[in-house]
Formats: C-alpha cells, sequence, structure tokens
C-alpha cells in the first residue's frame, strides 16, 4: 500500500511541477463547450436543453486529451521498467496511476462543469446534480482510458488509436451521466442513473487494472 | 483441447486448410446460388413488408454473424494469452475486418430496408445504435492489431482488447436499451406482427448457414494469406 500511496504522490508531485499540463484540458474543456453555443445558437432553452449532454460529451473528450502522456512518460524514461521489476503487484500500480490521473483531470472538470452549465443556463439543482455525475463517472473514464493508453503504448499513430479504443467503451459512462442529470430536469429518477454511474465505475474498477497490468507487460517486453 | 494444440502447428493447419478450402468454396457457391434463388425468386413478399423483405435474407444472417464473429475474436484472443497459441492471433487477425465486414453488410442493407420502411436511412433506435457500437468495436481491434511495427505486439495488444470488448459488450448494449427508451419513446413503427411464416424462414435459415459458410472460408483463406505473409517478413530478416 505504501508503493500505492508513493505512485500516487509522485505522479501528484509531477503534475504540480508542470501545472500547464492540467490548465491546458481545463482550457480545452472551456474552449470546447464555449464553441455550441456559437455553433447551434443562443437560445436558451435550447441550450438548457442540450447542456448535460454537451458537458458530458466535452468532459470526455478532454480526459481523452491528457492520457496519452499516461504511460508515455514512464515508458520512455525507464520508470515502467523499474515497476515491472518492483515486488508489488503492477495492478496496483496501474490502479496508483489512474487515480493520480482522475485528481488531476477528473476532479478539476467536475468542480469547472458548473461554472459552465451556468452559461448554459442549467438550474441550480442541475448544476450540482452534473458535478456529482463527473464525480461518480470520470473515474470510469481514467480507467477505460488508461487501459487505451497502456494498449496503445509505443503504436504508431497513438493519439488517434487512443480515442478510437477508448470511446466506445466510454458510452454506458457517458449516456448514464448525461441522463442523471436530464432525469433532474424532466422528473426522472436520478438515483438510480447516480447508482448505475457507480456501478459502472466499480466494475471498471474491478476489471481494468488486470488488463492495464497486461498491456503494460507486453509493452515492456 | 487437445485438437485446438493439434493445429496450433501453422503447418498442419495449413495441409488442413488446403484439403477443405476447394470443396468449402465449392459448397459455399452452390448454397449461395440455391440460398438467392429460394430468397429472391422463389419466396414470396411479404403482405407487410413487399418485396423488401428480400433484404432481410442477408441482413439477418450478416447481424448474426457480426456478433458471432466478436465472440470468436474473443476467443482467439483469449487463447492467445493463455496458451500462447501461435495460430490464434494470425486468424484473429484474419477474421476481424471480415467480421467488420458484415458489421457493414448488416448496418448497409439495414438502412437500405430503413428507407422505404420506416422513412429514414437511420434513425438512433438501440439495435441499429448498438450495432454501430460494435463496428467502432471492430474498427478498434483491427487498428490495434496493425498500428505496431512488431506485429506480435499489435496482436496481443488486440486480444487484451478484445477480452475486454467482449465483456463490455451487454454493457453496452443495456445501456443502449435504456437510453433508447429514455430520450425517444418508440418512434418507429415495430413490426410485432404473426411468426415468421415457413415460406420466409427457410430461405433465412439457408442463407444464414450459407453465410455462415462463406464466413468460415474467408476466415480460413485469410488466414493462409497471414500466415504466409508472416513467413514472408520473418524470411527478409538479413543474415
Amino acid at each position: 500500500m505504501s508503493g500505492f500511496a508513493a505512485l500516487v504522490a509522485r505522479d501528484l508531485r509531477l503534475a504540480w511541477r508542470r501545472p500547464g499540463d492540467v490548465a491546458v484540458v481545463l482550457a480545452f474543456f472551456v474552449v470546447a463547450t464555449t464553441l455550441f453555443p456559437l455553433g447551434i445558437g443562443p437560445e436558451t432553452n435550447v441550450l438548457a436543453r442540450i447542456a448535460a449532454g454537451v458537458l458530458w460529451c466535452a468532459a470526455l473528450f478532454a480526459a481523452l486529451l491528457s492520457l496519452d502522456r499516461l504511460f508515455a512518460a514512464d515508458f520512455e524514461d525507464g520508470t515502467l521498467d523499474l515497476l515491472l521489476l518492483a515486488p508489488w503487484p503492477l495492478e496496483l500500480a496501474a490502479l496508483a496511476k489512474c487515480a493520480a490521473h482522475w485528481i488531476v483531470t477528473g476532479l478539476p472538470l467536475a468542480a469547472l462543469a458548473p461554472l459552465l452549465g451556468l452559461a448554459f443556463g442549467l438550474e441550480p439543482d442541475a448544476l450540482l446534480g452534473l458535478s456529482a455525475t463527473l464525480l461518480v463517472g470520470t473515474p470510469t473514464l481514467s480507467l477505460i482510458g488508461g487501459l487505451a493508453a497502456a494498449l496503445t503504448l509505443g503504436a504508431r499513430k497513438s493519439g488517434a488509436l487512443l480515442a478510437l479504443l477508448a470511446l466506445p467503451l466510454c458510452v454506458p459512462t457517458l449516456i448514464f451521466g448525461a441522463g442523471a442529470v436530464e432525469a433532474l430536469a424532466t422528473g426522472g429518477d436520478f438515483g438510480a442513473h447516480l447508482a448505475l454511474l457507480a456501478a459502472l465505475a466499480l466494475v471498471a474498477l474491478a476489471t481494468t487494472p488486470w488488463a492495464i497490468a497486461a498491456a503494460l507487460r507486453q509493452a515492456g517486453e | 483441447m487437445a485438437d485446438l494444440h493439434f493445429l496450433a502447428n501453422p503447418a498442419r493447419f495449413r495441409r488442413l486448410s488446403q484439403r477443405v478450402l476447394p470443396s468449402l468454396a465449392f459448397a459455399t457457391a452452390l448454397m449461395l446460388a440455391v440460398g438467392l434463388y429460394l430468397a429472391l425468386i422463389q419466396s414470396p413478399p411479404d403482405y407487410q413488408q413487399g418485396e423488401t423483405v428480400r433484404i432481410m435474407f442477408v441482413h439477418v444472417p450478416s447481424a448474426w454473424l457480426a456478433m458471432a464473429g466478436y465472440a470468436l475474436l474473443a476467443g482467439l484472443g483469449a487463447s492467445l494469452l493463455i496458451w500462447r497459441h501461435p495460430l490464434a492471433a494470425l486468424m484473429a487477425r484474419a477474421a476481424a475486418p471480415v467480421g467488420a465486414g458484415f458489421c457493414a453488410v448488416c448496418l448497409l442493407t439495414g438502412a437500405l430496408w430503413g428507407r422505404p420502411m420506416w422513412g429514414a436511412y437511420w434513425v438512433w433506435d438501440a439495435r441499429l445504435t448498438s450495432m454501430l457500437l460494435l463496428f467502432f468495436l471492430y474498427l478498434g481491434h483491427i487498428a490495434l492489431s496493425r498500428a505496431y511495427d512488431e506485429p506480435e505486439r499489435g496482436d496481443r495488444a488486440a486480444a487484451i482488447l478484445a477480452l475486454v470488448g467482449v465483456i463490455n459488450l451487454p454493457i453496452i448494449k443495456f445501456s443502449v436499451d435504456w437510453w433508447n427508451t429514455l430520450h425517444q419513446p418508440a418512434s418507429v413503427a415495430r413490426l410485432g406482427g404473426p411468426a415468421i411464416h415457413p415460406t420466409i424462414l427457410v430461405p433465412l435459415l439457408w442463407m444464414a448457414v450459407t453465410l455462415l459458410l462463406l464466413f468460415v472460408l474467408l476466415v480460413l483463406l485469410r488466414t493462409d494469406t497471414e500466415i504466409d505473409r508472416r513467413r514472408l517478413e520473418n524470411a527478409e530478416v538479413p543474415a
């Protein structure tokens, strides 16, 4: 467990020393969402109707954007080889990397989303709901994205390939995330959506570390 | 299991496939000729769908084979990762584009059928959408297996992806069903209708068997080609 904490702390320290990387992801999130009112038109009722879907899609893209460097730096400078040789499970290391990624991108995205939701004319309870769904849903994105990052490690054209692999697998999270916020607006069952979102996160938590570790092992061979 | 390991040797697989392929090709061609006659000429037009029902004789088996094809990819992926079955990688590489092809045929014939019957080439129906996502999963598998300079790495990465994909398919299917009922209450007329009449069912099953043979034929043929290709690559290494 100390290894897990050390690895998370190391990745957080690295992110802290290069705050630009996180800022770029958040800036992308803001700019991408800003494009939708410009493209669709400024009618408030239309914007409020599509806000949840737009913000969730933009958060998904922003999370993926930052993923192609998740293992690449460690792969290039040899850290990955040390992790492979380390006396504790590689699955735990994979989980630590994804956890650090979530703290650095998922948390800020969830914090930033209500501000953008305000600009889209969402109601106060929908703003809170949006934040809650992103908090529960973004760990799944980090885990699935982490798997895609591990699978494409050292591949040609890895960035676009990563998105192609991860996006179809992220569809359930997107559906229940955006659906939950929509349920708040239409009087549906918000709690059921959130519970399903949490279930997806738990399934991802239980399965992806093994797959990521397998992918990293074959990358390290 | 012993039989599978018997086939693990590419040279042995090759001898067997060379023996099977000509008669399999002949049988497929014969079945296809009879099947197309049954489907296009002999079977009656449907009382509701009219002549467009004939599209179903290709559409439905393609959908079955597209789904079975992904299960095959997952099985091959498992045998590559667990037993390091050398032939499984080559066969997965050969089978993925064939499965994707059947998936594309299913989507295209569905669009052609949807235009006269539903009035639109595409609707965001749950079944259509999950088929499209299956097509994307195929594309990811094909792209990943060919994204590396060393083909063995691509094979193993794609095998892991196929296993993850097959676990996720039911989840995706379920969530798309949920999404569909959430966003649009059935906007398209569904043909609940009576059970399929034998005059339609017989050609349908006939075509299903025919296309299954075609699937097997294409996969075997392409696996042979992959064996050749891999040998060629290894032969080019300078001493």
